[in-house]
C-alpha cells in the first residue's frame, strides 16, 4: 500500500488538483474532466495490445536477430528501418517511449532510437496527410523535408554527446 | 479500426505464442502487465496535466497568445506553447490554417506546430525514465532548436 501510494502520488495529487478545480472553477474542472476521458478510455482500449505485443516482441526477438538491422552496425538500413517504423505508427509520443525501451533492450542503437522518436512524433503518415489539406501541400512538404533532416541530425548530436559509458548505463537500466 | 487491428495482431501473437511455447506466452504476458504497470503512474500524470492545462490553453486562448504577435516576442510566445501545449494533430492543424488565416505568420506558426510535435515538457518525466535526465534534457534542446531553425526557413519560403 505505501509503495501503490509512493508510486502514484503524483498522479493522486493531480487527481485532487483537478478536482479542487471542480470545485473552485467548475466549467475549466469538468473540461478538463471531459478532456481527460478520451485518453484514459484510450488506455484502457487501445493500449494494451501494444503492451501485449511489445511483451510478445520481448520473449521472442532475440538481441542477435534485432541487432543486425537495428543495432550499432545496422548503417543505413537500421537508420531507414527505424524511421519507417516511427512514421508508420499512430498514436501519441508517450506510447514511442516504452516502445524505444524493447527495442533498446533488444540493442537497436542510440542513433536508431531517436530517428524512431523523431519519426514518430512529426512525419506521421497519416498527421501529414491532415496537415497538408489543412494548411497546405507546400507547408507541409518543406516541414517534411526540414524535419526529416532535424530528426536525423538531432539522433547523431545525441548519439555522439552520449559517453560510451553513460550508453551502457541507460541500456542496462532498459534490461532490467 | 485501428484499434481493432492491433487486437487482432496481438490475439493471433498470442495464440501462435501458446501454441508454440505456453510458458514463454505466460511470460511474455507477465513482462507485458508490468511494463504497463511500471509506466501507469506516468501516463496518468500525463493524461491529466495535458487535460488541465488544455481547459486553459484551449483553441480561444492559444489563438489570443499566437495571434497578433509577430517578430521574437511572436516567436517566442510560440516556442513557449508549443513546448508546454499537448494539443492532438486534429486540433491543432486546422487552429493553425484559421490563425494563418487571421493574418499571423508563418514563421511562428511554424514553430508552434514543430515545438508541439517534437517538444514535450509534460512529457519529459516520462522521456527522463527512459533515457535518463540528461539525455531527456538534451532531446528536448536540440529538438527547440531544431523547431526555431525550421521556422526561420518556413519563413523565408513562404
Amino acid at each position: 500500500m505505501a509503495g501503490f501510494l509512493k508510486r502514484y502520488r503524483m498522479a493522486l495529487i493531480l487527481v485532487l488538483v483537478n478536482a479542487v478545480l471542480i470545485l473552485v472553477a467548475p466549467e475549466k474542472g469538468f473540461k478538463a474532466l471531459s478532456l481527460e476521458t478520451r485518453p484514459i478510455l484510450d488506455l484502457m482500449t487501445f493500449i494494451p495490445p501494444i503492451f501485449i505485443l511489445l511483451g510478445l516482441l520481448d520473449v521472442w526477438v532475440e538481441r542477435e536477430k534485432l541487432m543486425p538491422h537495428m543495432g550499432p552496425d545496422s548503417g543505413f538500413k537500421g537508420g531507414a528501418l527505424a524511421f519507417l517504423m516511427g512514421s508508420a505508427a499512430a498514436g501519441p509520443l508517450y506510447i514511442a517511449f516504452p516502445i524505444a525501451g524493447v527495442l533498446m533492450k533488444k540493442g537497436a542503437s542510440l542513433v536508431n532510437i531517436f530517428i524512431f522518436i523523431g519519426a514518430w512524433s512529426t512525419t506521421k503518415l497519416p498527421m501529414l496527410l491532415f496537415e497538408a489539406s489543412s494548411i497546405g501541400l507546400k507547408f507541409t512538404l518543406i516541414r517534411l523535408a526540414v524535419n526529416s533532416v532535424g530528426i536525423l541530425v538531432i539522433a547523431r548530436i545525441l548519439d555522439k554527446t552520449t559517453p560510451e559509458s553513460r550508453k551502457e548505463t541507460i541500456y542496462a537500466a532498459a534490461r532490467e | 479500426m485501428f484499434t481493432l487491428i492491433l487486437y487482432i495482431a496481438a490475439g493471433i501473437g498470442l495464440a501462435l505464442s501458446y501454441r508454440k511455447n505456453k510458458k514463454k506466452t505466460r511470460m511474455a504476458l507477465k513482462k507485458a502487465w508490468k511494463s504497463f504497470e511500471n509506466i501507469l503512474p506516468q501516463f496518468l500524470c500525463i493524461i491529466i496535466l495535458t487535460g488541465i492545462s488544455l481547459a486553459y490553453l484551449d483553441e480561444a486562448a492559444i489563438s489570443r497568445l499566437l495571434g497578433d504577435e509577430s517578430g521574437i516576442l511572436g516567436m517566442g510566445i510560440a516556442a513557449v506553447v508549443g513546448s508546454i501545449a499537448f494539443t492532438p494533430a486534429f486540433v491543432a492543424y486546422p487552429l493553425a490554417a484559421s490563425l494563418l488565416a487571421a493574418g499571423a505568420g508563418y514563421m511562428q506558426i511554424t514553430l508552434f506546430i514543430t515545438a508541439l510535435m517534437m517538444v514535450g515538457i509534460i512529457t519529459l518525466p516520462m522521456e527522463t525514465e527512459y533515457f535518463g535526465r540528461d539525455i531527456a534534457l538534451r532531446r528536448t534542446g536540440l529538438a527547440l532548436g531544431h523547431s526555431i531553425v525550421c521556422a526561420l526557413i518556413m519563413g523565408g519560403l513562404m
